[in-house]
């Protein structure tokens, strides 16, 4: 029997994007630009995040026409965000054949209370992150994929670093529980209890977990990798760059050797300048993309 | 018996996981230098066109090619499949191009598309192979040297040339280890 859209095939996708590099694009030039960089998938988008913030108002789903014409212009997978809580975003994006749906706090919330169950669709989720408890109630709904959130269009890296070493240290605190301790651990941090003996059974989450959010520098990449994660989001830090052919295939080689100095020495050289990069603390509380999500 | 996985990107561990509960040691490649001492090299599932990429850029190309030539059993599982093909239809992406196949990327469709499957594989046993599709390729044409393994609704998806063995779907994603024992039985110690 043929099956279809189960769990071990919308995981599977993410398996394979491991060691890789997904980035974000506007248009099917970029697109093209980053699978001739080496990018394993790109995420299809109207403007991205640096934009979206400068912008300001409401950010939503990408026009179909623009994804259809990625979709068109590539053989590696496209991924496209839906706004959180958004289904019907959702569903478009599945019938449109979307290969990942990021589910995703770049956009304005649709829901300020429930995020989209995500069991219900044959397309895959990716969704944000901040720590254990959220990681693994997002896949709880469904979601076959996680990443770190940071934040979203700043070029600083320090989010994501933060957001990593929380999930990865309470994923070793976690191993360490004895069992008794588990389910208060669980109601503390808003888990659901079965999938949080299974990161204490794994030692590691139950999906891929990719790092995002700031990262603007081969130098990153190779960073949050050395951090545990199993590959890297890159939204604005590419062509919000001087040279973003140059600058891409650069941080896909060092996703791939971000243990090898020698290496991200080499071809850390001459990319020009990186993105404009923000201070965290002059983003407005209201402002920070990273606190939407429930 | 060391046994080599080329570890540029894609789902590189889950065949180290597999090589390893098959009692074999597995060594990550990434640069030329590591292919030294190895018996046999596994290319992973992954985008094809970052690992050629990655390949081209860090000058695997040649001695795995080179290897190749000499006898190296090599098993490439859907993007390895891809790079493993003389043909790819419809591009000109870089591969290793060792087996006399031609093979279509993403034959079965996107990722909506992609499905789990049991495989009947004769040479591997009587019981079923869960097979898992993920916008797999197929092997649309094979030469005469080229043993043709198992197929899916027709089409070619696992094929064995000499020392060569490359399969459209993703044995590394099962804890099934019929498939990797195949390749380290047939493809190595009868060499």
């Amino acid at each position: 029997m043929v099956e279809k859209g189960t769990w071990t095939v919308k995981k599977g996708l993410a398996e394979m994007l491991k060691g890789g590099v997904i980035m974000d694009v506007t248009t099917p030039e970029q697109a093209k630009i980053a699978e001739e960089a080496g990018a394993c998938a790109v995420m299809a988008l109207e403007r991205v995040p640096a934009d979206i913030r400068a912008a300001g108002g409401v950010a939503r789903m990408a026009d179909p026409t623009v994804i259809v014409r990625i979709m068109e212009a590539v053989t590696i997978p496209v991924m496209a965000k839906a706004r959180i809580g958004h289904f019907v975003e959702a569903r478009i994006l599945e019938a449109l054949g979307v290969d990942y749906i990021d589910e995703s706090e770049v956009l304005t919330p649709a829901d300020d209370n429930f995020h989209i169950d995500k069991n219900a669709f044959k397309a895959p989720f990716v969704c944000g992150a901040r720590n254990l408890g959220e990681a693994l109630r997002r896949i709880g709904e469904g979601a076959a994929m996680v990443r770190t959130k940071g934040e979203p269009g700043t070029g600083n890296v320090v989010e994501a670093v933060r957001h990593m070493r929380i999930v990865m240290g309470e994923i070793r605190r976690v191993q360490n529980l004895p069992r008794e301790e588990l389910m208060s651990a669980a109601k503390d941090m808003g888990a659901p209890y079965h999938l949080l003996l299974e990161v204490a059974e794994l030692g590691r989450l139950p999906v891929v977990n990719f790092a995002a959010g700031g990262i603007a520098t081969p130098a990153d990449a190779a960073l949050m990798m050395n951090l545990g994660c199993d590959g890297i989001f890159v939204g604005s830090g590419i062509f919000k760059s001087d040279n973003p052919a140059a600058r891409a295939k650069a941080i896909v080689a060092a996703t791939t050797h971000y243990n090898d100095p020698l290496i991200l020495a080499e071809i850390s050289k001459d990319l020009g300048e990186a993105m404009p990069g923000l201070e965290i603390q002059t983003i407005a509380p209201e402002q920070r993309m990273q606190d939407r999500g429930w | 018996m060391k046994v080599g996985v080329l570890a540029l990107q894609g789902a590189f561990r889950e065949h180290e996981k597999l090589l390893a509960a098959c009692g074999v040691e597995p060594v990550q490649i990434r640069k030329p230098q590591h292919l030294d001492q190895i018996s046999a090299l596994v290319i992973p599932g992954g985008e094809s066109t970052t690992i050629g990429k990655l390949m081209n850029e860090f000058k695997l190309f040649e001695p795995v090619v080179k290897l190749g030539r000499e006898g190296l059993p090599v098993f490439g599982t859907c993007a390895g499949l891809i790079l493993l093909a003389r043909d790819i239809a419809g591009s000109e992406q870089p591969r290793i191009g060792l087996m006399d196949i031609c093979v279509e990327r993403n034959a079965f469709g996107r990722q909506v598309d992609s499905f789990e499957a049991s495989l009947d594989i004769p040479v591997i046993g009587r019981q079923p192979f869960r097979a898992v599709f993920i916008r797999a390729p197929y092997i649309l044409e094979t030469s005469s040297g080229v043993e043709v393994l198992a197929r899916f609704q027709e089409k070619i998806v696992f094929a064995r040339q000499g020392r060569l063995l490359a399969a459209a779907f993703h044995p590394e994603l099962t804890g099934d280890l019929r498939v990797h024992q195949y390749f380290l039985e047939k493809c190595i110690q009868a060499s």
